[in-house]
């Protein structure tokens, strides 16, 4: 059986593939000429530098991904690794493939780089993150540059209760970089039965020190802001404008209007649900992209004591997980930018029924916050919208607190 | 003869029930026949003057009323009513 050394199979596939230079190569990416760069080095060299634009395919998956990337056999394809030599053998199996007009950079990337012509440093996630990322990052809507997204994101969640629980737990794992958490109350022995970020031994602690206590425990990677406040129309404008997006996950209507106005005044997407006895409802009220508001939805509040609250009416301790779950799952898409959300839809749930149904929300041309001629620009006296007449005469009902986290 | 989705908080006056069967050729009928069956539901929807309160929903299949024609909004046998209210549940 005849062989070839390395060296003489190298010299023949220098005769069989076609080769351009790197100045080829650059005047064909400047000129947006239609050619996919695939570059097939390993991991490590693609993250010390590589060519804008380009794919990453390490050799061992070559064959594998290719077709994700070029479906069509004629598309143009050129092959890059460090030096010239490895390209060879992946133009080689590309060939083998079927497709037609595949290139080797000669050179490779040291050539392009001794060029003086850009390329690019990615940041990079470290072999931890990797690892801990890898079920995310191996999904093409997430990938390593979806995963830095998260990771760069920052998020309010408003309530550190039965909706904030499981949304904070999600949201950390997922790997969002900074979570903020408004709660001026501590945790209750009556709160475990839902509220999971919480466990027994921090009852009577603050919930904002016990979520981030729960959420070190989970993910390092993530920065916990504790805002052990009261949200008024005062601190909403400071707190919430540190932030990406906001996570609506109160008890009670003059909080609702309070972050309803503050978000579409600042330009942020907002994530909003409610839970009662065995029924949720939850949306996306995103004004920045001609989505409606929570005014839209609810032009007026309730008066007070006309609709119950949890701590009257009851709540399933599993219902807000599975609501507050759906809104760690809008809130990341809104960051990576995947997927339809839940904008303009009113998604509502009855565990009893065990029924998921979903309602059109109109944007309303006359909104007094988010109409294109808005009445309301700046924040005004909630408790007194929502019609509660002062501070000394709050019963503890939830439905007639002040904007105070309960 | 519609069907109309009872909330949670509703459910008192309905004995509970989830959904119940009304007849009406638009939505203030269908109140009113709700009412006729179950009393106290109106006064919960409505205002006063009998308009449908501003913090209730009132849907006919996934459209809000208020986008259509409100209490006047024409209901069919096959329609499904859904009224949502403001909730303001989730922390506490």
């Amino acid at each position: 059986m005849s062989y070839l050394t390395s060296d003489q199979l190298m010299a023949k596939l220098r005769r069989e593939i076609k080769e351009i230079s790197v100045h080829e190569l650059a005047r064909k990416m400047d000129g947006g000429e239609n050619v996919t760069l695939v570059d097939i080095r390993g991991l490590e060299e693609w993250d010390q530098g590589n060519i804008k634009g380009s794919i990453h395919i390490p050799r061992g998956f070559l064959e594998l991904q290719i077709e994700r990337h070029a479906p069509n056999r004629d598309q143009p394809i050129a092959v890059i690794c460090a030096g010239g030599v490895r390209s060879l053998l992946g133009a080689r199996d590309l060939e083998a493939l079927g497709y037609t007009n595949v290139a080797s950079v000669a050179g490779g990337f040291n050539s392009w780089k001794n060029g003086g012509y850009n390329f690019v440093v990615p940041r990079i996630m470290t072999n931890e993150q990797r690892q801990r990322y890898s079920r995310h990052t191996i999904m093409p809507e997430v990938g390593e540059e979806g995963q830095l997204k998260l990771l760069d994101s920052k998020v309010l969640i408003i309530g550190a209760g039965g909706l904030g629980s499981p949304t904070a737990i999600y949201l950390a794992a997922a790997g969002v970089g900074t979570i903020g958490i408004v709660d001026f109350d501590v945790v209750d022995t009556s709160n475990l039965q839902r509220q999971i970020i919480h466990k027994l031994e921090d009852v009577d602690k603050p919930k904002v020190e016990s979520a981030a206590r729960s959420i070190a425990q989970l993910n390092p990677d993530v920065k916990v802001i504790g805002h052990r406040t009261q949200l008024t129309s005062h601190n909403a404008f400071d707190i919430i404008s540190q932030y990406d997006l906001v996570i609506n996950g109160s008890d009670n209507f003059p909080t609702r209007y309070l972050v309803n106005d503050a978000c579409v005044i600042l330009g942020k997407p907002l994530v909003d649900a409610s839970i009662f006895r065995f029924e949720g409802q939850v949306t996306v009220f995103d004004t920045t992209h001609d989505g409606p508001c929570y005014r839209c939805l609810y032009p007026d509040p309730p008066p007070p004591g006309e609709v119950p609250s949890c701590a009257e009416g009851g709540v399933f301790g599993v219902l807000p997980g599975i609501i507050g779950s759906l809104e760690a799952v809008e809130a990341i898409k809104l960051i990576l930018g995947q997927g339809t959300t839940l904008a303009g839809r009113l998604l509502t749930y009855d565990a009893l029924e065990a029924e998921f149904r979903e309602m059109k929300v109109t944007k309303d041309k006359n909104c007094p916050v988010c109409s294109e001629h808005p009445t309301v620009t700046e924040l005004i006296d909630y408790n007194q919208f929502c019609g509660i007449p002062s501070v000394e005469h709050l019963s503890t009902n939830g439905a007639v607190k002040q904007p105070a986290l309960a | 003869m519609a069907t109309v989705r009872i909330p949670s908080p509703l459910r008192r006056y309905t004995n509970g029930q989830s959904k119940v069967e009304s007849s009406g050729a638009n939505i203030n009928e269908i109140i009113e026949s709700l009412e006729a069956q179950y009393p106290g539901v109106k006064a919960r929807l409505c205002d006063d003057s009998g308009q449908i309160k501003r913090y209730v929903n009132v849907f006919v299949n996934d459209e809000e009323i208020r986008t259509l024609q409100g209490g006047d909004t024409p209901v069919g046998d096959k329609d499904e009513v859904s009224i949502i209210p403001a909730m303001a549940g989730g922390q506490s």
